[in-house]
């Protein structure tokens, strides 16, 4: 497996870790009254987007360069 | 004698010497990890219900490291790209932030999380001695309630001295919020913030305490495996940023400007094995953090 591949695997895994992260944050809301976790789940929902956008982006680019080893 | 197959690819295998030895020593990671993690996961699920610490690490500060070795991984694979398209300027600078990245989760690490642990202490009371301390550990209520009897009492130690001097008589001990209000009903869960220790300071008698510790590797079964594993996938980090920091000196710059592809693949198993150690701290962070 290449950089490549491997760095699509690790930016899935790192979407799911923010996901986990911010269903953890409201979960902790939840049972320990903290509003505060709740901007943590906005953030944490956020960074998954983001991870995602920049995962496409990143295939893409990599596509259109043709670095492929 | 020169050394085949560091560039280019050999015909059977369709692969160049470095990326077949890279994945052969990453398959022994997973063992490694595997194992440790496998520990853990069989001591957590082991332990009696309610039993197990939770909210002794601070999640805001563990997040913070998660995103740093997150964009390390991508500032790497940026490098190794940049390098690919022979921009060695950007080469330099992705190199550069990948470093401090590294530097960065290891002073966090070393600076911030591990010394806190070994200042925060647990004085386990002697059985005879249980109902002397009953304000702090509120065992009358969680008898009547079916609940395990706490025998522990933590927070900071502001008479460290009294771990060697055999004159002072007690320990005096910023508690830990749980121990504040023993009876509250909110304290009879676990709680997963982490809440520094209070002003509020017990005075423990040496006499009445079974054992004193830290929260290091010795405290407990929790501690021991953060400890190990934490430590090992920190001494993995540091490997990873030494390694980075030989091929962004300008040593590298020479082997470039010799043979561009081959610091490329030096860079990318480099990478490689820099993108494992990050997976490893994306399972380890949600196991001690978090659940």
């Amino acid at each position: 497996m290449s950089l490549k591949a491997f760095h699509i695997v690790f930016v899935i895994f790192s979407t799911l870790l923010a996901l986990g992260v911010g269903s953890w944050c409201i979960w902790v809301n939840l049972v320990e009254g903290a509003p505060v976790y709740l901007a943590g789940a906005v953030a944490s929902f956020a960074c998954a987007l983001a991870l995602v956008v920049y995962g496409v982006w990143f295939y893409r680019k990599m596509k259109r360069l043709r670095i492929i080893t | 004698m020169e050394i085949p197959y560091t560039i280019s690819t050999r015909p059977d295998t369709g692969l160049w010497n470095a990326k077949i030895g890279i994945w052969l020593f990453l398959a022994s990671e997973v063992m490694l990890f595997g194992g440790l993690f496998s520990a853990y996961v069989f001591l957590r699920l082991d332990a009696q219900p309610g039993e197990w610490p939770h909210g002794l690490l601070n999640v805001p500060v563990g997040t913070m490291n998660t995103a740093i070795l997150i964009m390390s991984s991508v500032t790497v694979v940026l490098a190794w790209a940049a390098l690919k398209m022979r921009r060695y300027r950007a080469y330099w600078w992705y190199m550069l932030a990948t470093i401090m990245c590294g530097v960065i989760f290891l002073f966090v690490k070393l600076y911030y999380e591990w010394p806190q642990k070994f200042e925060h202490y647990g004085v386990f009371i002697k059985p005879s001695a249980l109902e002397k301390y009953e304000r702090y550990l509120g065992n009358t209520r969680r008898t009547e309630k079916g609940m395990e009897p706490r025998i522990e009492i933590s927070g900071h130690l502001h008479n460290s001295e009294a771990l060697k001097d055999a004159n002072i008589k007690e320990y005096e001990i910023g508690l830990d919020p749980v121990y504040v209000e023993p009876n509250n009903p909110a304290n009879d869960r676990p709680h997963f913030l982490y809440v520094p220790p209070t002003d509020h300071i017990a005075k423990i008698e040496k006499e009445d305490v079974e054992r004193i510790d830290s929260f290091g590797p010795w405290h407990s079964a929790y501690f021991a495996s953060y400890f190990t594993i934490t430590g090992l996938h920190g001494a993995h980090v540091l490997a990873g940023v030494l390694v980075f920091i030989y091929m962004w000196l300008p040593v590298s710059k020479k082997l470039y400007q010799r043979n561009p592809e081959h610091l490329a693949n030096r860079v990318e198993v480099s990478g490689l094995f820099w993108h494992f150690v990050d997976l490893v701290w994306i399972f380890v962070f949600p196991l001690f953090y978090l659940l």
